[in-house]
């Protein structure tokens, strides 16, 4: 009988700490915050995952990312577990990751912002009238909101009024 | 053969699963009795966020303005995704082997529970956003009452949903007042909005034996009980956007037990002709 070595889940984390996200590519898997968990199920590897949001094209692709990777290492019995619950917010994006986006010319998300529904009391509660996204650009706090959706559902675009570069927000969720 | 339905007839569903089955040898499914009430309640959520994307989903490359295609290209995203997760509960629930694609694909009209306001046409930018608005702040109570329901397959779908329909009716909002307190053009066109939908929100609140039967098992929440919240949001973004909500109370219905406007058929072809042109059909 071949004796098998099995990686452990730390290192099997490790090695999804390189598979960059499809839509923002420098950023991963982990640093956005969807790989919940990693585990062995006897012989069997299982990977759970979580999406951002419900109709995010991304999703498939993630899944097949993640497939070829952890293939490429050697492993051959996998499982990809689909988990909705607790609900994948942005609040799960690494520090890293959002050192990650600003470099790379997103507005990283600004925790305990996500809407409610409410819209004048939202903005109105949280920042007394206006919430500043500052310009990963240049950092000036003088921006306007362009859209509520940007590129993809989980940005907004906005605007920089001193550097005048437009740019992606991800939003609180 | 039985002769063909038309809108009047109230057994409308059975005449046609009767037709179907005469014409050619396929099995309809019904659901077990002790599933249906909790199958058909799935389905009238599921089929509205289906409908209303698709519907939103027909802006795209015609919209107003390139950063209001592609907030209206996301939002019918949000929603088609929504309708996976509904819908594909829904097959669990009825559990005769359909998934979310072959309840969205392979249904006939008299078969979908969505409510009319969905089926609407788009109308123009503001007609469009209007619905959205009536219908975002319905789906944003409906989704929060959800959350708490006996079952947790529907509490974590709806615990999801919620967080992307409250962006939903922030950005609907948001128009809704600009467009109702903006120019004298876009103001009239914002009230002809309202007084057109209106008749088509009583929907969202009627309760019939199906709905009862769900809400009892505490599976989904009773819909007249969403009205209150529903009125507060509405009277206060009517209010700031300076238009008169009219008044009457007669309601269009129909839609939750499959008696629908002609403008369903003509989605339904359009969205489902690839799967019934080439069953099975993938890419
Ligand atoms: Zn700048």
């Amino acid at each position: 009988m071949a004796t098998v070595t099995r990686p452990s889940p730390k290192e099997v984390w490790d090695w999804l700490s390189h598979v960059p996200d499809p839509e923002i590519p420098v950023i991963s898997l982990t640093d956005l915050g969807i790989i919940r968990d990693v585990a062995w199920d006897d012989d069997t590897l299982v990977v759970t995952v979580t999406p951002t949001y419900s109709g995010c094209p991304a999703t498939a692709v993630i899944n097949l990312d993640i497939e070829k990777a952890l293939r490429e290492r050697g492993i051959e019995k996998l499982k990809l577990k689909r988990q909705i619950s607790p609900a994948w917010t942005t609040d799960w994006i690494s520090e890293a990751g959002r050192d990650k986006l600003r470099a790379y010319g997103i507005a990283p998300p600004i925790d305990g912002t996500a809407a409610d529904g409410r819209l004048m009391g939202r903005v109105n509660r949280m920042t007394g009238g206006n919430l500043t996204v500052p310009c990963p650009r240049c950092g000036s706090t003088h921006t306007t909101k362009v859209s509520q959706f940007g590129s993809t559902p989980c940005k907004a675009s906005y605007r920089c009024d001193d550097c005048l570069e437009p740019f992606d927000y991800f939003k609180c969720i | 053969m039985p002769s063909l339905p038309d809108m009047n007839t109230p057994d409308v569903a059975e005449l046609a699963r009767g037709a179907a089955a005469a014409s050619r040898a396929t099995e309809v499914p019904t659901p077990d009795a002790g599933q249906e009430a909790f199958f058909e309640a799935l389905l009238r959520i599921g089929d509205s966020t289906l409908i209303l994307g698709h519907r939103v989903s027909e802006w795209c490359g015609h919209s107003p303005a390139l950063e209001e295609d592609i907030a209206l290209a996301n939002v019918a995203l949000d929603l088609i995704g929504q309708t996976q997760m509904w819908l594909g509960l829904a097959g669990e629930v009825e559990g005769k082997g359909r998934s979310a694609d072959d309840l969205a694909y392979l249904r006939d009209a008299w078969d979908f529970r969505n409510l009319l306001i969905v089926e609407r046409p788009n109308g123009d930018f503001g007609h469009t956003l209007m619905r959205q608005f009536l219908f975002d702040a319905y789906h944003l109570e409906l989704l929060k009452a959800l959350a708490g329901s006996s079952d947790p397959r529907v509490a974590e779908i709806a615990v999801k949903a919620a967080k992307e329909v409250a962006y939903h009716l922030e950005r609907s909002s948001d128009l809704v007042i600009r467009l109702g307190d903006g120019t004298d053009e876009s103001h009239r066109r914002m009230q002809a909005a309202l007084e057109a939908l209106w008749p088509y929100t009583g929907e969202m609140f009627l309760s019939d034996e199906k709905d009862a039967e769900a809400a009892a098992a505490g599976r989904i929440a009773d819909p007249a009980s969403l009205r209150p919240a529903w009125e507060r949001t509405v009277r206060d973004v009517l209010g700031a956007a300076t238009l008169t909500i009219p008044e009457g109370a007669f309601a269009h219905k129909g839609g939750k037990r499959g008696v629908h406007t002609e403008h369903l058929g003509y989605i339904l072809a359009d969205m489902q002709f690839l799967q019934r042109a080439y069953p099975g059909a993938t890419w």
